[in-house]
């Protein structure tokens, strides 16, 4: 019999540490996925964030690195400009790329630099242990902000695709998310035009992921699907912040 | 005939393929068996019917399925 759906080879064969329901799993598959697709495996360098997934380097079937809090976007650069025959990938959760990282990120849009950010967004910081994120909703209860976040006190949540549309620079700016098939299938193109854009030296991609944190919502894996399809979503709507690629035909 | 199987020793049990996903109904979470991370895996009630849309597979976090044809 064929197989016609099943694990890719730009995984590796180690058993995923994340909890049950959690959306990295589907966002990994997705980019090892396209490793292979894209024959780009043996090129790739991916930076591995802090955060549940400071473990990808074991997940990931390519050459990966491990920088400190948020500086994905900085390392990248770096590993671009002095190897720009390799493909880099910065995998990096909201913690990461939009509270410590903040800085480094608008930079390298601003730069337009020829990389590729994965950004996972699930509205609340999860290795730690569920306290409140730069993008945690109004009113959405964390560990930090046990009432609801409190917009007097704790200000707005930042929208990072709609920040960086705000530059020049950016090449490709999306928000997708993984959590039902269609969604999922949409950020498979989402993911692969960002790939592209990178092989072609086209510039900045970035795709920002909402993905489900069952247990740091404190719900089913079910409930939590269901959650961002009612609730975060109406606060990041889904789409294209911007696509060169369309602008200029 | 499309074939879908899960990798029980994989699967976390989370049910996220169970609600809703598959068209035509034949997943759900195992009320008997149990993994030895102790998790119920997803189960295949009439592989039969499967139509093989890949649709558990996209969603599965694991991924714990595959789909033969």
């Amino acid at each position: 019999m064929k197989q016609l759906f099943g694990r890719p080879n730009g995984l590796t064969d180690v058993l995923q540490r994340y909890c049950p329901g959690c959306g990295h799993g589907i966002v990994h598959r997705i980019i090892g996925d396209l490793l292979i697709k894209l024959n780009i495996r043996e090129c790739t360098v991916g930076i591995a964030p802090v955060g549940c997934s400071v473990f990808a380097d074991e997940y990931f079937n390519c050459d990966m690195i491990q920088p400190p809090h948020g500086r994905g976007p900085a390392v990248s650069t770096g590993i671009k400009r002095a190897r720009p025959d390799c493909i880099v990938f910065s995998y990096q959760g909201d913690g990461d790329l939009a509270a410590i990282g903040t800085a480094e990120i608008v930079h390298a849009a601003a730069r337009n630099e020829n990389i590729t950010i994965v950004f996972i967004n699930n509205a609340i910081f999860g290795m730690t242990g569920g306290q409140l994120a730069p993008t945690t909703l109004p009113g959405m209860k964390s560990t930090t902000s046990v009432q609801g976040r409190d917009i007097k006190k704790q200000g707005y949540p930042i929208k990072v695709c709609e920040l960086l549309a705000g530059l020049d620079g950016p090449y490709y700016l999306v928000r997708t998310a993984v959590n039902t098939p269609k969604n999922v299938i949409n950020t498979e193109k989402a993911l692969k035009n960002a790939f592209v854009n990178q092989i072609e030296n086209k510039g900045f991609s970035m795709v920002e992921i909402l993905s489900m944190c069952p247990t740091n919502w404190g719900m089913t894996p079910v409930q939590s699907k269901k959650w961002v399809d009612d609730t975060m979503m109406k606060y990041y709507p889904l789409g294209e912040y911007r696509n060169r690629a369309k602008e200029e035909k | 005939m499309p074939q879908v199987k899960i990798l029980e020793e994989v699967c976390k049990g989370c049910g996220l393929c169970c609600d809703e996903v598959c068209p035509v109904d034949i997943l759900i979470l195992s009320p008997n068996r149990i993994n030895s991370s102790g998790y119920h895996p997803a189960e295949v009630t009439d592989n039969g019917k499967c139509i093989g849309c890949g649709y558990c597979f996209k969603i599965c976090p694991e991924p714990a399925i595959e789909v033969y044809k």
